[in-house]
């Protein structure tokens, strides 16, 4: 008569009902970047620490949920909550294996640092500085039928929004990499690259490169911090929408592929690295290097499918995995159709390839050496929450 | 499409392995190949994953680190990436200074050992005594007492038929090896000089003296802030710019030099420490070739790690562009797929172990170390070094007793003209 017994208190399921109650009430204090009173509480290693299989009566982590030791200064575990640890731990303790609870998640201070942002652009009535072009409200065709990840063509409207004439150069962004202590507010900035990042090919002038999009939406609110304005990347919509500043061709002179030199830098005319900002001609709009030289980051998850139901109005796919984000505008690697303005190119796990530690630099693309990005100013300062967004895309996590 | 092609070259690699091979050790039962990790930092964590991912069957049982959040830490990143390969029981986490030796007695075939390299002899010795196969970072020693004691073990190894793969990873490069073979095949005559540069920032910098905890002992922290000490690192142009000091051995065939003179320096406040954070090291090699090695950890400098090698017939240039060129008789660049060669190295140590033809770097590994550090002898002393003095240097670095709570007094930074040379 003991094993109906013993079936019905087998099988509390550690997915269900223990690995949620970790990830909420304790990782905050003992995951992530935080390990309080030596305790973490991620794998079946570190949990082994406060825990005796079978015996919840000696298990450090059952006995100060159960008292209400823990959590501190919180409210006690229901007790259902509680009492499933403890089976669970009476059980054996199972971790399944290759499970790993995650408790890393962004300094809550972010949030309220955004919010004391969104006050100061608010009220920030002065002009904006800077190189930007003012890109008009209006629709346009996006994608083409040339590429199957560029179909169906679809119809955008865009709102109003400022686009840097230039991409983001390596005097700009070595300001953000190499700033010094800004306070409590400070941004969170790249950690000290191992390696030299412009790999020789040039620094005063020439187009910044092999950053992270985690890095460039950094670099945006970093900028906004600095300048009082708002500043991010721009949405995959936005960009093609400037790209093609009013045409309907694959490039935004037209389609004779022979006059790209005039307007880029590309496989066929590099020199073998990439070339200073602004030395070719602009599009129609006054935007420089939109095809070629460097390739740019946009807030997009790259994805087949969103052109086939993508919303009518400012369409932005946000993203939920570190790959792939969408990258438009094709580099100084690239051939000529890579460069078209509906092209676009998913970023990939291998252009991080040559970190050689673990976790992997949440801030260098070390193989992307021909990936930058360029900022929009919209018109209309978004609200607190769609500026968390922007700047956080939350997945900048890829190990 | 490239990197596509990339990718699969390296999972058709592992796949034929999967397929074929026999059992690791003769008589043991299962497939698998059990990996123990000695020093759970950021270059260890990572190195245990491309060997979990070099075979099919590889699986991580052992850990072994000075610190319980390192070692968990470590684990976390692992299970992400590499899920129930990791397969480390609880009683298989080792913690402390003599941590490695249990790891080794666990019952692994594999060991990786990224400590801070002064440990490295002693604990590759273990190893290798045990039957253990080893991939082992670089450098390999932080004295040439370390220096000898790799070699004896290094044939030691190959003696036992064991593996013994060092991380000095340009080797694995397939874009570098294609370039070098260029250059041995004459691309670029015969090679009158080599200049290479390794100006960086500084690699992690001491903390204030102000964070240190109350009570730790001067042993704790200094393996905590290894990189600042010379016994733990053997300091920066040992540590970090050996990496173009291999290149230069490689370009010579590992033959070694006839001497060298350096000079050196601290530009900016040591903070407790005791490395240089600049080096240039000028090595004569015999028919009077000659190599240059620059080296700096300083902010807001110029910085640039490449290679300037020229020859009679033409120049190769490393580094100042994505892919290296040759300017010769025939223009050269290389035009493949550059792969992840940190990945490479494990491929192919793993394939060497399936194949029962281990491969051994072990004498390379110590020649280049030691060649680095004639440099920073020389640099030291103030002192031309040849390359007989600083094999058989008697100075100790690292020391021979070692105790976790014990004080381990800082020596002062080195001054050329009254230090002597060993």
């Amino acid at each position: 008569m003991i094993l109906p017994f013993l079936f019905l208190m087998a099988g509390v399921n550690f997915e269900e009902k223990i690995a949620p109650v970790l990830t909420e009430h304790c990782l905050p204090c003992h995951g992530g970047a935080k390990t309080l009173g030596a305790v973490r509480l991620t794998t079946n290693i570190s949990v082994s620490r406060v825990v005796a299989p079978g015996a919840p009566e000696k298990s450090p982590l059952y006995l100060s949920v159960e008292s209400g030791k823990m959590p501190p200064g919180g409210p006690p575990l229901a007790k259902e909550q509680r009492d499933a640890i403890r089976d669970w731990i009476r059980e054996g303790a199972k971790w399944p294996a290759g499970v790993v609870l995650d408790g890393s998640r962004l300094p809550v201070d972010e949030r309220a640092l955004v919010s004391r942002l969104h006050e100061r652009i608010v009220a920030n009535k002065a002009p904006a500085a800077g190189n930007m072009v003012a890109i008009p409200e209006g629709d346009f065709v996006m994608g083409s039928t040339n590429h199957k990840d560029e179909a169906p063509p679809h119809k955008v409207h865009i709102d109003a929004f400022w686009m840097d004439k230039y991409e983001t150069t390596w005097d700009q962004y070595r300001q953000f990499m190499f700033a010094k202590d800004e306070g409590v507010d400070a941004v969170s900035r790249p950690t000290r690259p191992y390696v030299e990042m412009s790999f020789g090919m040039g620094i005063e002038g020439y187009p910044a490169i092999s950053m992270t999009q985690h890095a460039a939406n950094k670099y945006a609110e970093w900028l906004s911090q600095k300048t009082g304005q708002f500043y991010r990347l721009p949405t995959e919509a936005e960009w093609e929408y400037a790209c093609r500043a009013g045409t309907a061709t694959a490039y935004s002179f037209g389609d004779d592929v022979k006059q790209l030199a005039n307007y880029a830098y590309f496989a066929a005319n590099n020199g073998g690295k990439y070339q200073k900002v602004g030395s070719k001609l602009p599009n129609p709009w006054g935007l420089y290097d939109m095809h070629g030289n460097v390739m740019e980051w946009t807030l997009d998850q790259y994805s087949t499918e969103f052109y086939a139901h993508s919303p009518a109005s400012n369409p932005w796919n946000q993203a939920t995995k570190p790959y792939p984000h969408a990258v438009r505008g094709g580099s100084w690697q690239d051939p000529a159709e890579r460069l078209t303005c509906s092209a676009r190119v998913a970023s990939d796990p291998s252009w991080k390839e040559q970190d050689p530690q673990l976790p992997k630099s949440i801030w260098y693309e070390t193989d992307a050496q021909g990936l930058g990005f360029r900022l929009v100013r919209p018109l209309k300062i978004p609200s607190v929450d769609e500026m968390y967004k922007y700047w956080n895309s939350g997945v900048e996590k890829d190990n | 499409m490239e990197q596509e092609n990339r990718r699969n070259f390296l999972k058709t690699s592992g796949a034929a392995l999967a397929a074929g091979f026999p059992a690791l050790v003769r008589g043991q039962a299962s497939n698998a190949i059990k990996i123990g990790l000695v020093g759970c930092g950021g270059r260890g964590t990572g190195a245990a994953s491309q060997a979990m991912k070099a075979d099919d069957y590889a699986e991580l049982t052992a850990v072994a680190d000075v610190s319980q959040e390192q070692v968990d830490k470590s684990l976390e990143q692992l299970t992400k990436i590499n899920g129930a390969k990791v397969k480390v029981e609880p009683k298989n986490v080792f913690l402390g200074t003599d941590a490695y030796q249990k790891v080794i007695d666990s019952g692994v075939d594999v060991v990786i050992l990224t400590t801070p390299p002064g440990f490295r002899p002693m604990h590759l010795r273990a190893c290798i005594d045990a039957g253990k196969h080893v991939f082992c970072e670089k450098p390999i020693a932080v004295d040439a007492f370390g220096v000898r004691d790799v070699l004896e073990t290094a044939k030691l190894a190959k003696q036992k038929n064991l593996a013994l793969v060092s991380g000095f990873c340009w080797r694995y490069s397939n874009y570098i090896v294609a370039t070098f073979d260029q250059i041995q095949s004459g691309a670029i005559g015969d090679i009158v000089a080599y200049y290479a540069t390794y100006y960086t920032g500084p690699v992690k910098p001491m903390p204030p003296a102000s964070t240190r905890p109350a009570g730790m002992s001067d042993v704790e922290w200094q393996i905590k802030n290894w990189y600042n000490f010379q016994w733990l690192c053997g300091d920066s142009l040992v540590e970090q710019a050996v990496h173009s000091v291999d290149k230069v051995a490689w370009s010579q065939n590992d033959k070694p030099p006839i001497s060298c003179v350096a000079v050196g320096g601290r530009q900016i406040p040591a903070e407790g420490g005791n490395i240089f954070d600049h080096f240039e090291v000028n090595y004569l090699y015999p028919n009077g070739v000659r190599a240059f090695v620059a080296s700096r950890q300083i902010e807001n400098c110029w910085n640039e790690n490449a290679d300037y090698i020229l020859g009679t017939k033409g120049a190769c240039t490393i580094g100042r562009s994505p892919m290296p060129k040759i300017a010769g008789a025939k223009d050269w660049t290389f035009e493949g797929q550059k792969y992840d060669m940190y990945q490479y190295e494990h491929d192919m140590m793993f394939q060497s172990i399936r194949k029962g033809q281990p491969i051994n770097n072990g004498e390379r590994m110590a020649t280049s170390t030691l060649l680095a550090m004639m440099g920073r002898m020389s640099a030291y002393t103030g002192r031309e070094v040849t390359w007989e003095q600083a094999l058989n240097s008697q100075e100790r670095i690292f020391p021979e007793k070692l105790d976790w709570n014990g004080s381990m007094p800082v020596p002062p930074l080195p001054r050329p003209g009254v230090n002597k040379l060993y």
